[in-house]
């Protein structure tokens, strides 16, 4: 029973993860707060199906999601795959020839971090705390994209090589700029939705397409340039929130009626043209 | 029955936000590499787990996790002590990255590079140590930065001011940290937030600005997580400093 042996030690894993967090929590109830919380069967079924959902969700990934997209970064980065792309494309180090990649990069960015757990969490905060102003959906969106964006670029910036630190920090300006800019309420959202982004969906399967191109590059290093996509997709999700809440803004503006929003259309016209 | 018809919905939900992930590993896979899947039965046997998997994580949000963290935020902010709340969130943020699974690999991977570098000697020995440095470091700077959130969530300090003065650190001291430490420097601020933490952190921003008043919950409940991703690329370009 291969299946139960790893259900064993996804769970292991899992319950080792969570330990520490519960520590403390059940610390500071027990010798500080010292009050019974309000529905105790409720939180303990409530944690029980965040154990066994987080459990299910890694195995599932793990044999479904993870090996095809790992032989799937190994593959488009390999360079017999690359060289087709065109006669001595890798020789010159052709960054057009690596268009498949900036596919993949921006595809992948986008579809994981629809899905990451994390994120679905604090959309929905988001979505309730403004009694529906802001949408859980269309932020989810904007973050996608702001990851997409910024894996793309993070790739490109491996294939061309230039330093990591100057992309982060003129990233950091434009955050600045539009901090400014954005409206007030989206700007405290806009900060956490960069730290959320990368937990467990995206990472692995990204960490791999950045050590795999460094790997095939000519002249990469990949323990020195495979670093740095996981802080370009941490990035660029503010970027993209705060231009989104700026968008739905203006557009409210200047239409007058709220109307039915379409946050994921107008989102995608605001990113196509960097 | 009720129950049934929740699932119900939630399942469709989750597929919704599964279904982009699927489209674009069958799309690359047949369009692209032209190649079929390799194992297509345990394929679909894993989707169907992280389907109900979903499902059941965002279920168990809205029942255990937003309502715990939320109802400890409340009782703290009704016991009024002040010392004691810094020393719950400076202890969830330690405590939760110092165990970080991911930290533990980026630690481990940036022992290599500086052995390789020349900034430790390349032995077992002095590479565990330099590891286990960045990992307190880490988790260091994210209980700091759950301590200043909350700080900030109590007085209500401006957190663009704080976030952006933070930035401008981070970029002068990029200017003076070692080339090796920069990238791990980076990737640190990204993964020091588990799928476990962010919510529980969200419910206690949120939880602390709803029970203060003249506080909002939408703009001053959120930003914990921004500081925790913001504090790891100070800290550990400091740690690369010092070493």
């Amino acid at each position: 029973m291969p299946l139960f042996m790893e259900l064993l030690e996804v769970l292991g894993a899992t319950l080792r993860d969570v330990l520490p967090i519960a520590a403390v929590l059940v610390t500071f109830q027990l010798f500080v707060l010292r009050r019974p919380l309000p529905h105790p069967r409720r939180l303990l079924v409530g944690w029980i199906y965040v154990l066994a959902g987080l459990v299910l969700f890694l195995m599932g990934l793990e044999q479904a999601i993870f090996p095809l997209g790992r032989t799937m970064a190994a593959q488009l980065t390999a360079p017999s795959f690359l060289a087709a792309g065109g006669e001595g494309a890798l020789a010159a180090v052709d960054p057009l020839a690596y268009g498949w990649v900036y596919v993949f990069a921006f595809a992948i960015g986008f579809s994981t971090t629809l899905a990451e757990p994390a994120l679905i969490a604090v959309a929905l905060k988001a979505n309730e705390l403004s009694a529906g102003a802001i949408s859980a959906w269309g932020l989810r969106v904007a973050v996608a994209l702001g990851v997409a964006v910024g894996i793309s670029l993070g790739v490109y910036r491996i294939v061309v090589g230039v330093p990591l630190q100057y992309f982060i920090m003129a990233g950091y300006v434009v955050v600045v700029i539009q901090t400014f800019f954005a409206p007030k309420r989206i700007v405290p959202l806009a900060y956490d939705s960069g730290g959320v982004t990368t937990s467990t969906v995206t990472v692995p399967l990204v960490t791999g397409l950045g050590l795999g191109l460094a790997e095939s590059v000519p002249g990469r290093n990949p323990i020195i340039d495979g670093f740095g996509l996981v802080a370009f997709a941490s990035l660029f999700p503010m970027i993209s929130v705060m231009a989104y809440a700026q968008a739905s803004e203006w557009r409210s503006a200047r239409g007058g009626s709220p109307g039915t929003p379409d946050p994921a259309s107008r989102v995608a016209s605001e990113e196509v043209q960097p | 029955m009720t129950w049934l018809r929740l699932m119900l919905r939630l399942v469709t939900g989750s597929a919704r936000d599964l279904a982009p992930i699927v489209l674009v590993i069958a799309f690359m896979q047949l369009a692209v590499l032209r190649q079929p899947f390799p194992d297509l039965g345990s394929a679909l046997v894993g989707l169907v787990m992280v389907l109900f998997g979903l499902t059941f994580f965002v279920r168990g949000l809205d029942l255990g996790l937003f309502p715990l963290g939320e109802s400890m935020a409340h009782a703290f902010a009704q016991k009024g002590s002040l010392p004691w709340l810094l020393a719950f969130a400076f202890a969830l943020g330690f405590g939760t990255t110092a165990a970080e699974p991911a930290l533990i690999l980026i630690a481990e991977e940036a022992s290599q590079v500086a052995a390789q570098a020349g900034v430790i000697a390349d032995t077992g020995a002095a590479r565990s140590s330099y590891a286990l440095g960045l990992r307190v470091t880490v988790a260091l700077a994210v209980g700091v930065a759950l301590v200043v959130g909350v700080l900030r969530i109590l007085s209500g300090w401006p957190l663009h001011l704080m976030i952006a003065g933070g930035y401008v650190l981070v970029v002068v001291m990029t200017a003076f940290a070692p080339d090796e430490i920069i990238g791990v420097a980076y990737d640190s601020g990204g993964i020091t937030t588990s799928t476990i933490t962010v919510p529980l952190v969200t419910a206690l921003g949120v939880g602390l600005a709803s029970s203060i008043e003249g506080r909002n919950p939408v703009t001053d409940g959120f930003g914990l997580i921004a500081f925790a991703s913001l504090t790891p690329m100070i800290f550990v370009m400091a740690y690369g400093l010092l070493i």
